[in-house]
């Protein structure tokens, strides 16, 4: 290292134009944390004696029983429906391979009252069950509320699999293939393959989908309120909205914030070096083995149970509310302006998140140095915040903008422009900007990184500039990735609710918010059709993130995307 | 960005634009409303001031932050009422500096004094009852809030979280009526009766008792009314039916109420209008459908409530001032963390 130092080119260059862009946006990312720590500065009085003594010792626990159990469910069913599908052939599989997809289309609140719904002693499951078993009241006989911490894990589990199945499939399709006919070969079975082999290969995957679905599970607040499990998320709503504590919330946000940054340090840490095979220009699918009869019957059943419950038995429970709601009051005309609203401010924010994305990735393709990498990193950090937290930072920002353009605006044009961003939906395209955009850098890095760097020393040599070589090059090349990453983001777009709801317009309804006046009204049932309608809008982006992946050089690029999008996210 | 100077097309292009903008916001009359009643509640009532008046309402519904939102807009702030569920959430407006004082005869005439702040900084809109819902077959005709702790009642009460603001503010009454080591007590108490975990919504307790999870529970009284007047669908008439509805009292005082109510915008830029609102929301036909609609206890005086809610029994109001009660909302919050009462 000490040799090297000397042969660095001195003055440095200039700043790329490319290293520019990526700073401004990731000092748009990190404006909203740093207008967090100005209320923080503020200190409140005695919250931490309070919190240490009576909130923290339950609700640190509560964090970690969920987490917990929500990361051992999400990774027995992720890996082992990944293994299903890869590994065995049935009938029903190409089937399976993208419905097993599904329960990301569903907002984890949705599922919450949907399930309490089902399972209460007076819906229909318990009453069938006292019917059968022949008792007249609930007072005779019940099952344990789901109103639990158990009930809250079995929910978020089977609804934030998907993730794990996401990175654990593209791990089994590319790098095992070969090793695992090697084992094949050496006559061991398919289940000792699979603990023996399979399974310590898609280790990494799996840990980087789980990372992601826990990320979730931590910033959910709508599944765990709901359902009566006081996480940490749940305690910083409580300091700000019930106590009016603001500073007290804020630093409970950066406080969370910092030790979820430091998990993610130790977590790089942990895999660094663990670097698998990574040659995988041309994966050659593993053959899987052909089940007939009673044992292909069984593979589709046992696959189809976490399809049943995280989307099958929520889908239809909102579609029968929404028969008997539509035939009881009607639907509501403004439903239509809804959809158009949820889906313009998303398409937009996809749209700005994507491109944002690839500047940030490419910075780092064409810059030297650490610097564009740190950028990059800082630009993914609106992330690990919850949606709540990140949504009360955005407020001075978002009006600290308004401010400047009203005063440019008087200046240069002789009118007020009034609230420019948070008077037009702006604000929310800029709050998902924030949120999202490491679910879109990582997508792009992952295609990136399959593009040999000589192909870019060539196009140079022909005379090709960085931004030429991108539109020409890069972009092209990776359509997939790009695709995973529109897809991913919108989907999430759609179902995000908090900073939705503190930051829209005056008069500017999305689907999400229509269902939460309901819900905090009690009357879940009557936002049935706009819980439906963000179900069907999510269904389009997963189905077709789903035919992207299948296999081939396409698909296993867009599964490789997504896995490394996850490992780059956190 | 040297193309900054204008040319003759560009500034004329500009102008326009900025005409547009300009002439949009002031195109006809129209008042905005921030609120953190639930839209659905209040729409009903919009309507019916727009139809009387001419005057659009455009409204936002923001749950949590109407202050935080309200205060980072500031001058520019198109919010000319703001309205909440709670007096905590109204004071905590006023606290920070976001409201303007009324002076109305209207509204003095309408709002009795202790239920509107003494300068006009804050005026009550309607009062919901926190009552008890009870399994309809116990044998039960009275009740006061002391005995929700009674042992007798262990594992039988249902409760939404206790970090709600109407969970919250029944417990400042109580911390303002018999201090706050008593109100300790009695939240361990409660929390000891918990039939399951305090969540939800004020309708699942009803629909609890009726699945046979607990026997008693505190809840709003317009519930009742939205439940049995069958508004909610055939199966919340259910619930509604599953429960009879007693008005409970502290020992030696009354019965428990919340208030849902209204404030100017400091900046309102449709000041005018905002009063008006105000003006309209408590006028006798605005109050009846407070009363019709929602099955709320009107505000003003001589305003009769909906059949259904006045079935329930006379309501006669708790002496403390809605203000102190307001002052331990904090205290409240914090015994909730110390007891568990959510965990």
């Amino acid at each position: 290292m000490t040799r090297a130092a000397p042969e660095r080119s001195w003055p440095r260059p200039p700043a790329s134009p490319w290293l520019l862009l990526s700073g401004v946006i990731a000092l748009l990312v990190l404006a909203p944390l740093a207008a967090l720590a100005v209320p923080a500065w503020q200190g409140s009085e005695n919250l931490w004696q309070h919190l240490v003594t009576f909130v923290l010792p339950v609700a640190a626990r509560d964090t970690f029983v969920l987490l917990a159990g929500v990361g051992a469910l999400a990774a027995v069913i992720g890996t082992g429906t990944a293994w299903l599908v890869t590994a065995y052939d049935f009938r029903g599989r190409r089937m399976l391979d993208w419905a097993l997809l599904l329960p990301l289309a569903v907002p984890t609140y949705i599922v919450a009252y949907a399930y309490l719904d089902i399972l209460h002693p007076v819906g229909p499951v318990q009453s069938l069950l006292r019917a059968l078993l022949g008792y007249e009241s609930p007072r005779e006989f019940r099952l344990p509320d789901i109103r639990s911490m158990i009930g809250c894990i079995g929910l978020l589990g089977f609804v934030l699999y998907p993730y794990v199945y996401l990175t654990a499939r593209a791990m089994f399709l590319m790098q095992a293939a070969n090793l695992i006919d090697v084992a094949r070969t050496l006559g061991i079975g398919r289940a000792a393959v699979f603990l023996r082999v399979a399974l310590p290969l898609a280790r990494p995957a799996v840990a980087v989908g789980l990372s992601l679905a826990l990320m979730e599970a931590l910033n959910d607040i709508g599944a765990s309120e709901f359902l009566g499990v006081r996480t940490m998320t749940v305690s910083i709503y409580t300091t700000w909205v019930t106590r009016a504590d603001l500073p007290g919330a804020a630093q409970i946000a950066l406080a969370m914030l910092l030790v979820v940054l430091l998990l993610v340090v130790v977590e790089r840490r942990a895999r660094r070096g663990r670097r698998y095979a990574n040659d995988a220009q041309h994966p050659r699918p593993l053959q899987p083995q052909r089940l007939t009869g009673t044992a292909g019957a069984a593979a589709l059943a046992v696959g189809l149970v976490p399809v049943a419950l995280g989307f099958l038995v929520p889908a239809a429970y909102l579609v029968d509310a929404t028969v008997s709601r539509v035939r009881f009051a009607g639907v509501s005309p403004a439903l239509v302006t809804e959809t158009i609203n949820t889906v313009g401010v998303s398409l937009a924010a996809t749209a700005l998140t994507l491109v944002c994305g690839v500047a940030v990735v490419y910075a780092v393709r064409v810059g030297r140095g650490r610097l564009p990498a740190l950028v990059a990193r800082a630009a993914a950090l609106g992330y690990a915040v919850p949606g709540t937290v990140l949504a009360i930072g955005l407020l001075p920002v978002v009006t600290g903008v308004d401010a400047l353009v009203d005063r440019a605006a008087g200046v240069l044009l002789g009118a007020s422009w009034g609230l420019f961003m948070l008077g037009s939906g702006a604000a929310l395209v800029y709050a998902y900007l924030v949120r999202f955009l490491a679910l879109a850098a990582g997508s792009v890095e992952a295609g990136f990184s399959r593009i040999s760097t000589s192909i870019d020393d060539a196009a140079r040599t022909l005379g090709a500039g960085a931004a030429s070589r991108l539109v020409r090059l890069h972009l092209p090349l990776t359509r997939p990735a790009l695709a995973t990453a529109a897809l991913l983001v919108f989907v999430d777009c759609m179902k995000e609710l908090p900073a939705t709801l503190l930051l829209r317009p005056i008069g500017f309804e999305t689907l999400a918010t229509h269902l939460y006046g309901e819900a905090v009204r009690g009357t879940y049932e009557d936002a049935a059709i706009a819980a439906l309608l963000i179900v069907l809008a999510g269904l389009g982006p997963v189905i077709v993130l789903a035919r992207v992946s299948r296999f081939g050089e396409t698909g296993a690029q867009a599964f490789r995307a997504a896995e490394t999008l996850l490992t780059a996210k956190v | 960005m040297t193309t900054f100077v204008p040319t003759r097309a560009r500034r004329a292009m500009l102008l326009v634009l900025a005409a547009l903008v300009a002439a949009a916001p002031a195109a006809a009359q129209e008042v905005n409303l921030y609120t953190t009643r639930e839209p659905g509640l209040i729409q009903p009532l919009l309507d019916a001031f727009t139809k009387s008046t001419g005057i659009k309402v455009n409204s936002i519904f923001v749950r949590d932050g109407l202050a935080e939102r309200v205060a980072a807009e500031g001058a520019k702030s198109p919010a000319d009422v703001l309205m909440t569920v709670d007096l905590g959430d109204l004071l905590t407006l006023v606290d920070r500096g976001v409201t303007q004082t009324v002076q109305s005869a209207v509204l003095e005439r309408a709002v009795p004094a202790h239920l509107r702040g003494a300068k006009g900084e804050w005026f009550t809109l309607s009062l919901r009852a926190r009552v008890l819902y009870a399994d309809k077959d116990l044998p039960l005709s009275s009740f006061t809030y002391e005995q929700l702790a009674d042992p007798k009642w262990k594992s039988r009460v249902c409760l939404r979280a206790g970090q709600h603001p109407y969970n919250t503010a029944l417990i400042a009454a109580y911390i303002a009526r018999h201090g706050e080591a008593k109100a300790e007590a009695w939240l361990r108490g409660i929390k000891a009766n918990l039939g399951r975990k305090a969540t939800g919504g004020d309708r699942d307790v009803a629909r609890d008792i009726l699945g046979g999870i607990c026997d008693i529970g505190v809840a709003n009284s317009y519930y009742v009314g939205l439940m049995r007047s069958g508004a909610g669908g055939p199966e919340q008439e259910k619930w509604g039916a599953a429960i009879k509805v007693i008005l409970p009292t502290f020992e030696g005082g009354g019965t428990h109420v919340n208030v849902s109510g209204a404030t100017v915008a400091r900046h309102a830029p449709n000041r005018a209008n905002a009063v008006r609102l105000l003006e309209y929301l408590v006028s006798d036909e605005a109050q009846k459908m407070y009363a019709e609609a929602n099955y709320e206890y009107p505000v003003k005086a001589g305003a009769a409530a909906h059949p259904l809610i006045a079935a329930l029994g006379r309501l006669s109001v708790d002496a403390i001032p809605l203000t102190d009660i307001a002052r331990h909302r904090a205290t409240a919050s914090r015994l909730v963390d110390k007891v568990g009462l959510d965990n």
